[in-house]
């Protein structure tokens, strides 16, 4: 449905008047809200976080457009059984699993909460000490495939070695590491 | 106790001095009662204590592969408590004077008691099912458990200090880390329940009194311009509250993609350019008629030590109105501390705790005159 003023955007915000017992109703896109004062400061006690969420998820030219609805929507987290659907209408993730679940669904609507996709703040000691492992992991990666390129197979089997212990270390949780 | 008709009828045949002499036993009560809502933040302490009331410093945490606590079966909220009641035990907080008070066993007052001092929020005093408020003595930490997130460590500080909030806040989150296995992303930082805090999972906000810029009308146009830079602007109790009294709270948006130290350097610098501009329209305003400003906050107080009857909104404005003439000079010996502690004290919670009953709204705002009245100087 397009906007009842400008009729050119989306109406994306349903604003229902009571004065005097008698009731408007206003179907209007974001920018006409915003000018005819229906969204003051109070947005979140005027309007649920989750239609807010929904209208962000679905709104037209975010950048998500190569994602057609039909193929997301049925997506699910394994962690804790949510659909990426109901995540559109409670506007809040079940478990941290979610996160990796929806993939690059939730970029274009972090984009559009944050103006960001990419955490560069604090990271926890024991998680440090899991991305430096990481880190070293690839670098050797990288050194085996030279070896191998070189054919100094004895060096590479040194190499893949040092980086299957790497891994078991990550994947026992990396406990013995935190710092 | 007595009923409604019987405490009207009292009040009408006796002079409120009386009333508020009457009966010592209630004013013991209240007296105890009154200093567990006092809280450290309302010292009036602290950097640019005139403008700013408080700082506060919010960061949410969850632990891994535990589903967040709205999508949490009893048994595993119960699990993420029973965590929360270890690491208490573990770690030194037990003995650094934190103790622990499950939502579920304190009466709706006291909860909206709780709320009323900024300790919780009215999500987790709603909520019966394994939640619990870690709080430190001084009352400047506290850790909310099973809220939206598994763990919302709070540091709420007096005056402007924001950098001081979030290295306590930090500190108790490295000590939780240290027992905990957080739900962490390389990529997305911090994984919380809700997508608005992802990332540092920091909010960070500062209460703030603008009494001239309300006065001088430029206070919309200010907020909105705030409101254009990533920051929200909100009432006294957050989200959907009004503003009233000239208070306004300021918070980042913003939780990825930035450092903690750049959203608090972003709000600090925002919230310098307010208190400055609230400085030179405090200014313009002394130069415009100091006489008017002295006679506004004098029949402020005026009102508030006589009246018989306050709504909230009119004690708040009244009790800007004051703080501006105390700030200013105009208006001697009402110290700022009780100023602030009064914000919270007339809340309906707040009210009802000290009277220990229910009341509806015509008796709270006997009470509430009451309660200024003992304790305006």
């Amino acid at each position: 449905m397009l906007c009842e003023k400008c009729g050119k955007n989306i109406a994306s915000v349903h604003v229902t008047k009571i004065i005097n017992g008698k009731k408007t109703e206003l179907y209007l896109c974001e920018n006409c809200a915003g000018e005819k004062g229906e969204l003051g400061f109070s947005f979140e006690g005027k309007f649920p976080l989750h239609q807010f969420f929904s209208n962000l998820m679905s709104f037209p030219g975010s950048g998500s457009g190569k994602v057609a609805s039909t193929s997301y929507s049925g997506l699910q987290c394994p962690g804790c059984g949510l659909t990426y659907a109901q995540f559109g209408q409670i506007g809040r993730f079940g478990c941290d699993r979610c996160y990796d679940s929806f993939g690059e669904n939730l970029l274009p609507l972090l984009r559009r909460l944050h103006g960001n996709q990419k955490h560069i703040g604090k990271i926890p000691a024991r998680v440090g000490s899991h991305v430096r492992l990481k880190k070293d992991i690839e670098r050797l990666r990288e050194e085996l495939q030279k070896k191998v390129a070189e054919e100094a197979f004895e060096e590479a089997a040194v190499l893949r070695d040092k980086i299957r212990k790497l891994e078991n270390k990550i994947s026992s949780g990396g406990e013995n590491h935190g710092g | 106790m007595e009923d409604n008709r019987k405490a009207k009828h009292s009040l009408s045949e006796n002079s409120l001095e009386e009333i508020l002499k009457n009966n010592d036993g209630e004013n013991k009560m209240q007296q105890e009662r009154r200093s567990e809502i006092v809280s450290k933040w309302m010292e009036g302490t602290g950097p640019e204590a005139e403008i700013v009331i408080s700082s506060r410093i919010r960061l949410a945490r969850n632990i891994r592969k535990m589903p967040f606590p709205p999508l949490a079966s009893d048994e595993q909220r119960e699990k993420i408590l029973q965590t929360a009641k270890d690491v208490l035990r573990n770690s030194r907080l037990e003995e650094s004077g934190f103790g622990i008070m499950d939502i579920s066993v304190l009466s709706p007052v006291f909860r909206q008691v709780l709320v009323e001092k900024h300790l919780i929020s009215p999500l987790l005093s709603r909520e019966n099912r394994f939640s619990a408020l870690m709080l430190r003595k001084d009352e400047i930490i506290s850790i909310m458990v099973n809220e939206e997130d598994h763990f919302r460590i709070q540091c709420l500080l007096p005056g402007l200090q924001l950098e001081k909030a979030w290295q306590e806040a930090s500190r108790y989150d490295d000590i939780l880390e240290s027992h905990l296995d957080y739900a962490f992303d390389e990529e997305k930082g911090y994984l919380t329940a809700c997508p608005t805090n992802v990332g540092t999972g920091l909010r960070a906000s500062v209460m703030l009194h603008l009494p001239a810029l309300a006065i001088t009308q430029q206070i919309n146009r200010i907020l909105s311009a705030v409101s254009q830079v990533g920051l929200a602007v909100r009432g006294l109790y957050g989200e959907g509250t009004e503003m009233t009294g000239n208070l306004f709270q300021i918070s980042n948006q913003i939780t990825l993609g930035q450092s903690e130290e750049e959203i608090l350097q972003n709000l600090y610098g925002v919230t310098s350019q307010l208190i400055n501009q609230e400085k030179s329209a405090r200014e313009h305003l002394l130069n415009e008629g100091r006489e008017k400003l002295g006679d506004r906050a004098g029949r402020a107080y005026g009102i508030l030590k006589n009246a018989w009857m306050l709504s909230s909104r009119e004690a708040m404005q009244f009790l800007s109105d004051v703080r501006l003439g105390v700030d200013l000079g105009l208006l001697k010996g009402v110290p700022l501390k009780i100023l602030n502690e009064l914000l919270v004290l007339i809340r309906p919670g707040c009210l009802q705790y000290l009277k220990d009953k229910n009341l509806g709204p015509y008796e709270r705002d006997l009470e509430r005159a009451i309660q200024i009245q003992k304790c305006l100087p």
